[in-house]
């Protein structure tokens, strides 16, 4: 074992002369007053390592004793992740309060897994079988999902099934099978094993294009700016624009299998409305708690910053590893801008030479690896599971053109851009309809949502003239965009939340509402007067958005829906062209 | 016994660096030099060279005075005797009172458990309608009031410690002009609260590196109280001072600055202090209300950009009133959902309505026609201004409320507030005055 003694501390980076051979990223502790604390070594320099700790250094003295573990940071991976808490170092949370009381004590790392439940194991591999690292072993069913126990992803080549274990209860130390490598060497396999969280995940037969849409039922994302399962979204945002409302929302009505939550380096009090609203929502689609579906890692702006750094890549390797189950998972980090600034933090204290706002050189390529590893892939079992990464930025001062931002804009298949403007005039979500962007295919034809996105984009147009020349300088025509555009972003672009039917709209109910939305778009009308004009929109925006409040197919939504075609037909002449040709396209295809 | 080093072999702003074995990152030492003796706290090791901040600055510092470490990092004492007591940022008195030497506790200790937290769920009611209605503060918020400076953020700060429902009130003071330190002073006497509150100070003209030990220590303090059950309110100001004597350290340390000077972690900074705010489940809470100034009012310069990232929304105090734009509490969702049904989707209205009366200034001011439909908006913003963002009102949320509604109906017709048509049914004022 090497060891190795502290010569220097500066802030959380420690620097020790090592006896013995370290490699770059290896796990060592420190031992200082009586307590262990975990580091990490970032750089090597002749018999010197600089390690980064994932603790407070304070009270750390030159001379302390290192311990070099010889293992790179990892994570166990096996049944009993679903429904934890974590740190960025995927130590339990609630297992640690119940040690240590209030605060995080230093130097204490408890087990992630819990290692005395027994779990009810089914074996699929039979003894003689021929498999691969992540091919199944059997199973145990872990709250709705059935958790594949699988060959541990670091053993390589072909691996003959030598004996399995019968059905029955283990516990996720026990031996359940063991296998022969291609050179007659036996392992015992339990059912978990470690994975460093800095290497991807690579298991499955081939990677393939996202083009199924993840459903969030926001209605301004799925129809114009939709995300794709195993795609990429960021969501940059000056404060107060509801980056983080957002992300809760996403985690709470997304149609996925399993989300992971990482809260990484952003306030306390956010992860535990999470934490403590979760175990009593009941999913709907499962008819369980939305707990047991999420995996919650939780490093918060005050705790650790190295350990923040680890925190995202910890919640990426958990999310592969469900991945391999044919799951489809949904990451969601709060706010990579944090932990780009852990990677700055460090650099600066490595006095590396600095790239741009002090960032280091290399921010843009770990910010591209850390996306690229969302994904759909085909798994040799031929079924396919994806990882969906939803990142937040809080660029500083709301600019966009920032280093956060324009690494993660460059990798990433979606862009959200929250706007201070919107949130200031309180149209949530403040996701700017105009300037963002998505590559991926949405609920509704294409036909209609460009339709749409023109009127949007001509009546904004329109708003801009009006700035300038007035409202009578205006023409009635280009008064009407105005006044559609306005109608988009009131009814169906601005969503609250926190009201119980508006806050998820169900993919059936997007294309309905759209198609109405639709039939309101293209009509053509014969007002008199702007007065006139305005009064029609201002009444039928109230009706709209009562519609908007009622429960689906309910006999109030039926009624408010009559009201609205009728009070349409008074004012009614005729269609925009080409409007029936669209209309037949929303109604006939999605 | 711990050794005494009597050769200071560099001395750079307010860091000096000494030979020495045996001590520890973070451990606090005392410098004694012809003009008294001073705590310095260890802030880089390497090898045997220890380099301490001087926390009464360097001036006068020889290379031959003597510096004995302490074994200890810097602590405070924790007890009821500090209640009603005032002391400067290094914890010595600053009033006439007795030095305090028992319970020493560390001051900057581990962070809360977030699995120990729980969600804040009390209103704390200010009498200011901008506050109640708008924007409510809740018990265990951090929240920091934006003030280009020249602003009576101050005397706003003095307002809301007065008529805040909480146990304990405690002010850290950065770079605090001392005009203002005697003005908290006076306020809290006359209003009797100086019993209750305990007082660390840092004025302009104390060395700067006890700036740096204000947030720190104040909130040690109100930690330990918190945890023996009582309410806690932690008053900072001014943050930007705390941040500014940061930049300052880090220069002297020669770290590369990340933006506009200040240090890469001054977003980690930042929130280690804030981040102490909590409701502990089963004792006291701690609610910090700081004041950032805005140079400049600028919103984005990093010390407010960073500020707003890490607290629960802001107040925004501009031309002497909280402006509706830009303020945000974060946490209303979780209080005004119980306080009356219409609270949530009347604030929302009326802030909808008063965006779009500036929108319709700003038209007038270029000289456009105004539509009747501006005319009301023009009607409404006045009257909005006047009786509901002015500071000088103090009433209750519910008669804000209901001022809101009388507000709205005397200047518009109920479907052009964009309110549901149940709530419009429930409260709007009859035509004869006063909702039915």
């Amino acid at each position: 074992m090497t060891e190795g003694k502290v010569v220097g501390v500066n802030g959380n980076m420690v620097t020790v002369e090592v006896e013995g051979d370290v490699s770059m990223n290896e796990v060592a502790y420190v031992a200082s007053g009586g307590k262990k604390l975990k580091a990490e070594v970032i750089r090597i320099r002749g018999r010197r390592a600089e390690m980064q700790v994932f603790e407070m250094s304070r009270g750390i003295g030159i001379g302390d004793k290192v311990e070099f573990t010889a293992n790179l940071l990892s994570v166990r991976l096996g049944p009993g992740l679903l429904a934890q808490i974590y740190d960025g170092l995927q130590n339990p949370l609630p297992e640690l309060a119940a040690r240590c009381g209030f605060f995080l004590e230093r130097g204490i790392y408890l087990s992630p897994l819990d290692e005395e439940k027994e779990w009810p194991f089914t074996p699929v591999a039979k003894a003689g079988d021929a498999l691969m690292a992540a091919d199944t072993l059997g199973t145990v069913p872990e709250g709705i999902f059935s958790h594949r126990i699988m060959v541990p992803f670091y053993m390589k080549g072909s691996l003959k099934v030598v004996k399995i274990a019968p059905a029955g209860a283990y516990r996720i130390s026990d031996t359940i099978a063991e296998l022969e490598d291609e050179n007659s060497k036996r392992f015992p396999v339990t059912m978990c094993f470690s994975w460093p969280v800095k290497r991807p995940i690579t298991c499955y037969s081939e990677r393939l294009r996202p083009g199924e849409p993840m459903v969030t039922k926001i209605r301004i994302i799925d129809t114009f700016i939709p995300i794709a399962r195993g795609g990429t979204y960021c969501i940059p945002g000056p404060f107060g624009a509801g980056k983080t409302v957002l992300q809760q929302v996403t985690s709470r009505n997304a149609e996925i299998d399993i989300v992971i939550i990482a809260a990484c380096g952003e306030r306390a009090g956010e992860v535990v409305e999470t934490l403590k609203e979760f175990p009593k929502l009941i999913d709907p689609r499962t008819g369980r708690t939305l707990m047991e579906r999420t995996i919650i890692i939780c490093n918060t702006s005050s705790m650790p910053v190295a350990a923040r750094e680890a925190s995202v890549y910890t919640a990426v390797t958990l999310a592969e590893y469900y991945r391999q189950m044919g799951l489809h998972v949904l990451l969601l980090a709060d706010s990579t801008s944090r932990w780009a600034q852990a990677l700055r933090e460090m650099s600066g204290r490595l006095e590396e030479i600095p790239g741009e706002e002090a960032f280091p050189a290399y921010l843009e390529s770990v910010i591209a690896s850390f996306y690229e590893r969302a994904g759909l892939v085909r798994l040799r079992d031929n079924s396919s599971g994806s990882v969906t990464i939803g990142g937040t930025v809080s660029p500083a001062g709301g600019n966009f053109d920032e280093p956060v931002t324009k690494s993660t804009l460059k990798v990433v298949g979606a862009f959200h851009g929250l706007s201070r403007e919107r949130s200031d005039a309180r149209k949530y979500p403040a996701i700017h309809p105009l300037e963002s962007w998505s590559k991926y295919p949405g609920l509704i034809d294409e036909s209609g949502t460009e339709y749409a996105r023109d009127i949007l984009f001509r009546g904004n147009e329109v708003n801009q003239m009006m700035k300038v020349v007035g409202e009578e300088g205006t023409s009635l025509e280009d008064y009407e965009l105005f006044l559609k555009g306005d109608f988009i972003d009131s009814v169906y672009l601005q969503q609250d939340s926190y009201d119980p039917v508006d806050a998820s709209v169900s993919t059936e109910r997007q294309r309905h509402v759209f198609r109405l939305l639709f039939s309101v778009l293209v009509a053509r009308f014969d007002f008199g007067s702007k007065e006139s004009a305005r009064g029609f929109f201002n009444q039928l925006r109230q009706k709209f958005i009562d519609y908007n409040g009622s429960a689906w197919q309910s006999a109030e939504f039926n009624d408010l829906e009559s009201g609205i075609k009728a009070f349409l037909a008074t004012q009614q002449v005729g269609v925009e062209a080409g409007g029936n040709k669209i209309r037949e396209a929303l109604e006939s295809g999605k | 016994m711990k050794k005494v080093y009597s050769r200071i072999e560099a001395i750079a702003g307010n860091v000096i660096t000494v030979s020495a074995g045996d001590v520890q990152y973070g451990e606090l030492a005392t410098v004694s030099s012809a003009h008294g003796s001073s705590l310095a706290e260890v802030i880089r090791l390497y090898e045997n060279k220890v380099s301490l901040q001087v926390f009464a600055g360097s001036r006068g510092i020889s290379t031959g005075d003597k510096v004995r470490f302490l074994g200890h990092p810097m602590q405070v004492s924790f007890s009821d005797d500090l209640l009603g007591r005032i002391f400067d940022g290094g914890g010595k008195p600053r009033d006439k009172g007795p030095e305090l030497g028992e319970n020493m506790i560390e001051i900057g200790g581990p962070a809360v458990n977030p699995a120990m937290r729980i969600i804040p769920r009390n209103m704390i009611r200010t009498g200011i309608p901008m506050i109640d209605l708008f924007n409510s503060l809740v018990e265990s918020q951090k929240l920091p009031i934006f003030s280009v400076s020249g602003e009576p953020y101050n005397q706003l700060l003095a307002r809301i410690a007065m008529q805040a429902e909480v146990d304990l009130i405690i002010l850290g003071g950065m770079g605090l002009k001392y005009d203002d330190y005697l003005f908290f002073k006076e306020t809290l006497e006359q209003g009797g609260a100086l019993s209750r509150a305990v007082f660390f100070v840092h004025t302009a003209s104390d060395p700067i590196v006890e700036c740096l030990l204000v947030p720190d220590i104040s909130l040690a303090v109100a930690e330990g109280f918190a945890l023996k059950g009582k309410k806690v309110l932690v008053l900072l100001t001014d943050m930007t001072n705390f941040a500014d004597a940061l930049k300052e350290i880090a220069i002297t340390m020669e770290q590369v600055p990340s933006n506009r000077g200040y240090p890469g972690d001054l977003y980690s900074q930042l929130a280690a202090r804030y981040e102490k705010a909590v409701d502990f489940s089963g004792a006291g809470s701690i609610t910090i209300l700081g004041v950032t100034t805005m140079p400049g009012d600028d919103v984005t310069h990093p010390v407010p950009d960073n500020t707003g990232y890490i607290t629960e929304g802001q107040y925004y105090l501009k031309n002497g009133r909280i402006e509706p734009f830009g303020s945000l509490s974060r946490l209303k969702q979780l209080v005004n959902k119980d306080t009356r049904p219409d609270h949530r989707a009347l604030m929302d209205s009326m802030i909808t309505l008063y965006a779009a009366y500036k929108e319709s200034l700003e038209k007038k001011s270029m000289g456009f026609k105004m539509t009747d439909w501006d005319q009301k908006l023009l009607k409404y913003g006045v009257i909005f201004e006047q009786r509901m963002m002015d500071l000088s009102v103090n009433i209750p949320l519910e008669s804000a409320l209901d001022n809101g509604w009388q507000i709205l109906a005397s200047c518009f017709s109920p479907e052009e507030t964009r309110l549901r048509s149940e709530l419009i049914k429930k409260f709007w004022p009859s035509p004869g005055g006063g909702a039915d």
